[in-house]
Formats: structure tokens, C-alpha cells, sequence
């Protein structure tokens, strides 16, 4: 087999030794048959410098660890083949959020406005001894929103999440808010509007769609943004 | 040494599918509980889970619980304790059904009901034919699972502490547990937990194997801590090879492709199961199917250039059904075979996949040694064995088992937190000095060994001396190999010492819980001379006396691996189910 030389500029900052951050040059060797992902590369990229810091769990796009910024765009690192990117590859951690080290960021705000939207069924009617029914076409309503990975590709490249992510929800809230509302088994609409109803919280969103463009599972949170604002203006009619 | 100390009711190691089922019970009965988790919780590898979770519904055809029963007794090859087993059926619509009020976005039939679909082993009327018993959301069935548990649990205010790694188990004298040793990911600080019940559930250990479907987090970190503080680890040879990885990546493949009409191919385009299992033909069980794919391969009818897989064929499916209820698979296999499902088949290989044995457990998920109950300590999930798995898994049990044992295990620890007195014992700090020494170890070593290049020799060594066959020269060298491997494992050194966010560390810890397993799982497979379920070897002969290599008059029982100078011993099999008849000892055939 040809090993192939793979060309990096990685964000660096540890800050147990670093004053402030810094871009490093450096290179890999990957064999092309077996190791065609980023990850793959990095993961490589740590035996030769253990001290390159990084998330990562499942390596196939579904537990959502391994979300940066690849040549300037968000993605996951896992599913991202090497051969469709521009070397050196660029990589930076997730922007907008403060950085740990490396390439791990802190994600309590991420996750600070997710818990926000009442992230779970609410029906105070009590529980049948079977499943609650549901039809197929109600089913379908939820498909391409609950298959979301948190991994926070797509509020992280939103702007208005970069001004203000203490009070707007971000792309990634709002589509898990629709997709309780969206929920037949789910009586909270109410409430869950109440919740949104605030000049930040949902109406920041200016469908600038850089979600849509970077989400590595192909959802479209602008699109459930549209259908909560629908909601809201029925509402009020 | 001042090591801080929190204090809890209880604590649980692991926020996977067993961890969170557990917590619920905790949380919801106002027990003041921390969650500790390596990961995001919605991180944790029960997420991978694809094709579904099985209980007798019957709601596309008549079901049994007791139908179930019998199949997980004929897929575990009689290894699986039946009480346990007969438990977890009888359960399972009702865990199934209480995740479907958590908000489990599952599939639909037309009549509003969970959808089923056919799995592997899983038979109508007690082995006749394919049952619809596995319900699913679309193809990524452990996903909505996670995330509803997780989200149920934002409901019920469960205390996490995200990015937590546990270290060592703490014992008292009597060796009741007290806790556990933790170390904060960010900042490299270590603390006590100290709880009145404490519950593993830490997941499996494949990254033991150089090829595996397992998550890079997946290292067996329960099972090394149990290891370090005398508990046994019980039936570790049994590792089920998943029949579908994708050839190359390793990446999972549900058995869920073949419920939905899915075919295995050799070069020539043979539906070769039809031979190995002429009555569930693709939807035998799991180590039926991988031992064929490997006959078919060893035998020069392997497809590709190097002749070393076969093909999962589903371009005879409509592309609807692909669409709606295969569609994480059809981008699984455009991202990492490169191929449309729909217009051609997908190269697979069998690949490790999950371990039967584990932390020896019974049905409440109380840990037992030698007959008793270890006090304060349970175990749930992949990390623990109760057994329901025995010999070898059918696929969607393992969903099933997190929901029964993580909600029995959670049970079982109230009342036990109930009854035991207000106030936490004295701590007891020989183990956590002993945790102490082990990171402080890392911290110092000179001159020692690679962490990479230690791991690589230890998965090189079990992926050729422990595959899906199994052979008794190459078993017995294996013992010797990864006993080498022990050694650099207990030198290993590392350059990076800083204290913030060290994967170089974690990575190191996680590798001295990794090699336990390793040697749990060589050194009782050296010694199991018969061929049972997932573990068959080349001197155990198929006889009349003893059908398929299977020797149920010298091996129908349990091993039990002791890290203290690698002793082994058994322990029976319990035949005797809860309320129904004994499942007789029968030949298996699918």
C-alpha cells in the first residue's frame, strides 16, 4: 500500500503552557485504503503528538463528539473524507464558544439552551396500560427532527447564536422545540410558545441558514424556526 | 493526602442506556443521586444501536413473552440463567411501553401501534418461524432511545457530572462498597463519591479487538475497576462477532437489514445461509451467521480483490422501504463502503461487537460473589452478566436488557438505600490510596512503555488468537502474548503531563482497564475446551455425544476470571425459571 502525506494547520492552545493560541503546521502519514476519514487522520495525528486534544466517541456521525471547524466550515470529523478537503486542513475548535484546549470547547451554554425548551414529552393525562397511539402520517411529522446529534455543528455557526447565545435558543433548541411540538403525544404546545414568545429567544433567528448548511445529519432547523413562528402568528389569530 | 469527598445516596457510573434507566428510578423517587459519564450522556454508545428493542407485543402477529424466553435460552446455547432470563421477557412490554410514554419517537402500523420487524433467533410458537418482535424507530432505534432516556431525565432533574471518568471501586474492610474514585476530565482533580449504592453501568470493552463496531470510549472501564477490587468477572470468553461491519470501517450494519428482507451473497452470488441454517436462513442467530460468512470466506468464496468479505444484498427492496426504514443505513453505507444500497449490495465482514460476560449479577442487579450479594454494589447493561445472554446475544436483547436491569438495578438500590442507616459509614481509604498511586504512577514513570503501541500489540493479539473460530494451539499462545503485553501496560508512560482536558491520560487509565479484560477474556477462553455459542474452537469436535462441539456434561456452567493470579473457577447455570417449566437442553439448530 502508498501511505499519503496529509498536510494540517491545527489550532493549538493548552492553557496550562501556552500564553495564547497558536496555528501548528504539521503532517501525517495515512494509508488511503483504510484511513479516508479526518478523524482517521487525527486520531493518527495524536500517536505522533499526544498532546493534540480532541473529542470523539462512536466514529460514524451518530454520538456527535467530534464537531470543529474543518477549513472553515462545521462538521464532524468522522464523516468528513479526507480527499474532498483543501490541505493543509484547516482545523479549528467550534467558534463562538470558549475554548478548553485544542479543539475541545465548552458547551455548557449549547446545552444550557437545549435544557431551555423542556426538552421531553409533557401529557399530564395519565399514562394507557398499551402505547399511546399514534398514526403514521403524525409519526412522519417528526422525522427530520428528532434524529438531531447535539453536537452543535449548526448553532455554532449561526451568528445571532454567536451574539447572543445567553438569550437566543440557537438553531438546535428550536428544532427540538418543534419537534415537541410536533409530538401528537405531547399536549405543552401552549406553554412550549409562551416559552419562545421573547424578541430573543426565537426571534433572532434572521434565516441567514448556515445551519442547514453545515447540519452533518441533513435536518433543517430553519425550516422548524418557520413552522414555531407560523405557530405563533395562528396564535394570535 | 486530602482527596475531597462528595456525598451521595447514589452514585452511577455511566449514562448509557442502563445508567439512565436507573437514574430515572433514583431521580423520580427523590434520591439524591450522581450520574458520572466519560461523556455527554447523548454521547454514550448506546446510541449506536440500530435495528430495535424486543418485547412480545404482538401487535403485527401473535406473541409470547414465554416464546421470547425460549428463544434467548436457545440463542444463549444454555449458558443463560434462566430465572434472569425468564424475568427480562415477562418485563419487556412493559419497559417497552413505558419508553413510549417517555416520548421514544418509535415507528408506527397503520393502526397507531409500535411497529416490529423481524431479527435474527427471534421465532414464533417456541423456534417455528420469524416473529415480529423487534420494535424499532426506523434504523436508529438506540439514538431515540438515548436521547428519550436523557430527556426524561432532564424532566426529573437527574444530577449529572458530564465528563467525569471513574478510576477504582472503594471498598470497606468487610468489602461493602463504598463509592467510587473520580477524576474530573477538565481539570485532572480527583474526588471521592461517596454513596450509599453504587451501580456500573460502563458498557462493553471492544476496543480489546482491533476491529470492532464499539466506540472509541468503549474500554471496559467497570469491568476493569470491578477487576482491581476482587470481584470476579464471569463468562468473558463469549464475545459476539456482529455478522454485517462494513468491510474495512468496521462500522455497524444492523441485523435489522436482513429483518427487512435482506440477503447474505458469496461470489457467486449464492444465498449460502440457505445451507448453515435452511429454516431462518439470514435471520439465524448471530454467531450461526458469522461462522458461515467466515466458512464461506476461508473456503475462496469471498467477494472483492482480496476475496474477504461477502455481500449484504438489499437491491431487490423496494427503495421506499430502504428510505423510511433503512436511511441511516443506506448513509452509513455511502459514507463508509462508498455504496448506494439501492442500486448495489454492501461489503461486510464480521466484526466484534459485544461481550456476554461481564460483572456477575443476578436479576435485581445486585453483584454476587460466592453466593452473596456484594453490599452497595450493582451492575446493569453490557457491564454486567445476569446472565441473559449466556453463550451468545440475539440482536435487540441487549436495548431490552438496559431498560429491565437498568430499571431493576435502580429498584433494588432504593430499597436498599431505604433501609440503610441516615448517615454515610466512615470512609474506608486503602482504595483510594491505592487510585491515588495509580494516576501518581503515570504522572512520574521514566523509561517506559508507549500507550499506543502497548494497545495496538494487545488488540493484534486478541483479533488473531480470540476471533470467531478459535484454535487451541494459537489460544494458549495468546495467554502468553498478552501477558507480555501486561507488563508494558503496567510502564506505560506518557509526555503530556498538563492538567487540563488530558486525553493522553485518560487514554492511558483507560488502557489498564482494557488489558483486564483482555486477560479475562483469553485465559478463559484458553481453558473452555467445548464449543458453545460464540465460542467455538477447532479441538471441541461436532460428536454425537456432543452435538456442534457443545459439552454440557463438563461445561454447562459459568466461569468466573479472578484478576488475583488469573485463578479461575464455575459456577452452575441456573435452569430453573421463575414460574414457568426448565427450558430442557436441546441440540441447536436454526
Amino acid at each position: 500500500m502508498s501511505m499519503q502525506t496529509v498536510k494540517f494547520r491545527i489550532y493549538r492552545y493548552d492553557p496550562d503552557k501556552d500564553a495564547k493560541p497558536y496555528m501548528q503546521d504539521i503532517s501525517v502519514e495515512v494509508d488511503p485504503s483504510t484511513e479516508r476519514k479526518l478523524l482517521d487522520a487525527l486520531v493518527k495525528l495524536k500517536v505522533v503528538d499526544e498532546s493534540l486534544s480532541f473529542r470523539r466517541s462512536c466514529r460514524e456521525g451518530v454520538c456527535g463528539s467530534d464537531a470543529m471547524n474543518i477549513n472553515g466550515k462545521n462538521g464532524l470529523a468522522c464523516i468528513t473524507d479526507i480527499d474532498t478537503l483543501k490541505q493543509p486542513i484547516e482545523v479549528r475548535p467550534l467558534p463562538g464558544l470558549p475554548v478548553i484546549r485544542d479543539l475541545i470547547v465548552d458547551m455548557t451554554q449549547f446545552f444550557k439552551q437545549y435544557h431551555s425548551i423542556k426538552p421531553y414529552v409533557i401529557n399530564d393525562t395519565p399514562a394507557p396500560d398499551r402505547e399511546r397511539l399514534q398514526s403514521q402520517e403524525d409519526r412522519k411529522e417528526l422525522d427530520g427532527l428528532y434524529e438531531c446529534i447535539l453536537c452543535a455543528c449548526c448553532s455554532t455557526s449561526c451568528p445571532s447564536f454567536w451574539w447572543n447565545p445567553d438569550k437566543f435558543v440557537g438553531p438546535a433548541g428550536l428544532l427540538a422545540a418543534y419537534r415537541f411540538i410536533a409530538d401528537t403525544r405531547d399536549t405543552a404546545t401552549n406553554e412550549r410558545l409562551d416559552n419562545l414568545e421573547d424578541p430573543y429567544r426565537l426571534f433572532r433567528c434572521h434565516t441567514i441558514m448556515n445551519c442547514v448548511d453545515v447540519c452533518p445529519k441533513e435536518l433543517n432547523p430553519t425550516k422548524a424556526i418557520g413552522k414555531i413562528k407560523e405557530l405563533m402568528l395562528k396564535r394570535v389569530a | 493526602m486530602a482527596i475531597p469527598v462528595r456525598k451521595f445516596d447514589a452514585v452511577i457510573v455511566g449514562a448509557g442506556g442502563a445508567g439512565l434507566r436507573a437514574a430515572l428510578q433514583l431521580s423520580e423517587a427523590g434520591l439524591k443521586t450522581a450520574v458520572l459519564s466519560k461523556v455527554f450522556p447523548t454521547r454514550s454508545h448506546t446510541v449506536a444501536a440500530q435495528g430495535g428493542v424486543s418485547a412480545s407485543l404482538g401487535n403485527s402477529e401473535p406473541d409470547h413473552w414465554h416464546w421470547h424466553m425460549y428463544d434467548t435460552v436457545k440463542g444463549s446455547d444454555w449458558l443463560g440463567d434462566q430465572d434472569a432470563i425468564e424475568f427480562m421477557c415477562r418485563e419487556a412490554p412493559n419497559v417497552v411501553v413505558e419508553l413510549e410514554h417517555f416520548g421514544m419517537p418509535f415507528d408506527r402500523n397503520a393502526d397507531g401501534s409500535i411497529y416490529q420487524r423481524p431479527f435474527g433467533g427471534h421465532m414464533s410458537n417456541f423456534g417455528e418461524k420469524p416473529v415480529r418482535r423487534a420494535c424499532a424507530a426506523a434504523d436508529r432505534t438506540g439514538h431515540a432511545m438515548l436521547h428519550a432516556l436523557y430527556q426524561r431525565n432532564v424532566r426529573a432533574n437527574t444530577q449529572f457530572f458530564v465528563e467525569w471518568m471513574a478510576l477504582d471501586l472503594v471498598r470497606d474492610a468487610e468489602g461493602n462498597v463504598q463509592g467510587v474514585v473520580a477524576m474530573e476530565m477538565e481539570t485532572s482533580e480527583i474526588y471521592v463519591f461517596q454513596a450509599k449504592a453504587t451501580l456500573f453501568a460502563t458498557g462493553g470493552a471492544g476496543r480489546i479487538f482491533a476491529s470492532s463496531t464499539n466506540a472509541f470510549i468503549n474500554t471496559g472501564d467497570g469491568l476493569g475497576m470491578a477487576a482491581r477490587a476482587g470481584i470476579p468477572l464471569e463468562d468473558m470468553e463469549f464475545w459476539q462477532f456482529h455478522p454485517t461491519g462494513v468491510a474495512g470501517a468496521g462500522v455497524l450494519i444492523t441485523e435489522g437489514v436482513r429483518g427487512e428482507g435482506g440477503i447474505l451473497r458469496n461470489a457467486q452470488g449464492e444465498r449460502f445461509m440457505e445451507r448453515y441454517a435452511p429454516n431462518a436462513k439470514d435471520l439465524a442467530s448471530r454467531d450461526v451467521v458469522s461462522r458461515a460468512m467466515v466458512t464461506e470466506i476461508n473456503e475462496g468464496r469471498g467477494c472483492g480483490p482480496n476475496k474477504d468479505h461477502v455481500l449484504l444484498d438489499i437491491t431487490h427492496l423496494d427503495p421506499e422501504v430502504i428510505m423510511s426504514k433503512l436511511p441511516g443505513i443506506r448513509e452509513i453505507s455511502i459514507k463508509f463502503a462508498g455504496v448506494d444500497p439501492i442500486k448495489a449490495p454492501i461489503p461486510v465482514v464480521p466484526t466484534c461487537h459485544y461481550q456476554m460476560g461481564g460483572i456477575p449479577t443476578n436479576y435485581k442487579g445486585e453483584v454476587v460473589v460466592d453466593g452473596n450479594t456484594v453490599q452497595g454494589f450493582y451492575a446493569a447493561g453490557e457491564v454486567a452478566c445476569a446472565s441473559v445472554h449466556g453463550a451468545n446475544r440475539l440482536g435487540t436483547n441487549s436495548l431490552l436488557d438496559l431498560l429491565v436491569f437498568g430499571k431493576s438495578s435502580g429498584n433494588s438500590m432504593i430499597d436498599y438505600i431505604k433501609a440503610a442507616p441516615k448517615d454515610l459509614p466512615e470512609l474506608h481509604t486503602a482504595d483510594v490510596e491505592r487510585s491515588v498511586a495509580r494516576v501518581e504512577r503515570l504522572n512520574t514513570q521514566k523509561n517506559g512503555s508507549n500507550v499506543h503501541e502497548a494497545r495496538s500489540a494487545m488488540q493484534r493479539t486478541m483479533q488473531a488468537h480470540c476471533g470467531v473460530f478459535r484454535f487451541k494451539d494459537m489460544l494458549a499462545q495468546g495467554v502468553e502474548k498478552i501477558l507480555e503485553v501486561e507488563k508494558l501496560v503496567k510502564t506505560t508512560e506518557i509526555a503530556d503531563k498538563s492538567k487540563t482536558f488530558n486525553t493522553a491520560r485518560i487514554e492511558a487509565l483507560e488502557l489498564e482497564n482494557l488489558i483486564e479484560v483482555a486477560k479475562a477474556t483469553m485465559i478463559s477462553a484458553n481453558a473452555r475446551t467445548e464449543s458453545r455459542g460464540a465460542h467455538v474452537r477447532d479441538d471441541a469436535a461436532d460428536t454425537p455425544e456432543n452435538p456442534n462441539g457443545r459439552d454440557d456434561q463438563n461445561w454447562l456452567k459459568h466461569t468466573l476470571w479472578h484478576r488475583d493470579g488469573n485463578r479461575l473457577d464455575y459456577k452452575p447455570v441456573n435452569l430453573k425459571p421463575l414460574t414457568v417449566e426448565t427450558i430442557a437442553l436441546k441440540t441447536r439448530s436454526y
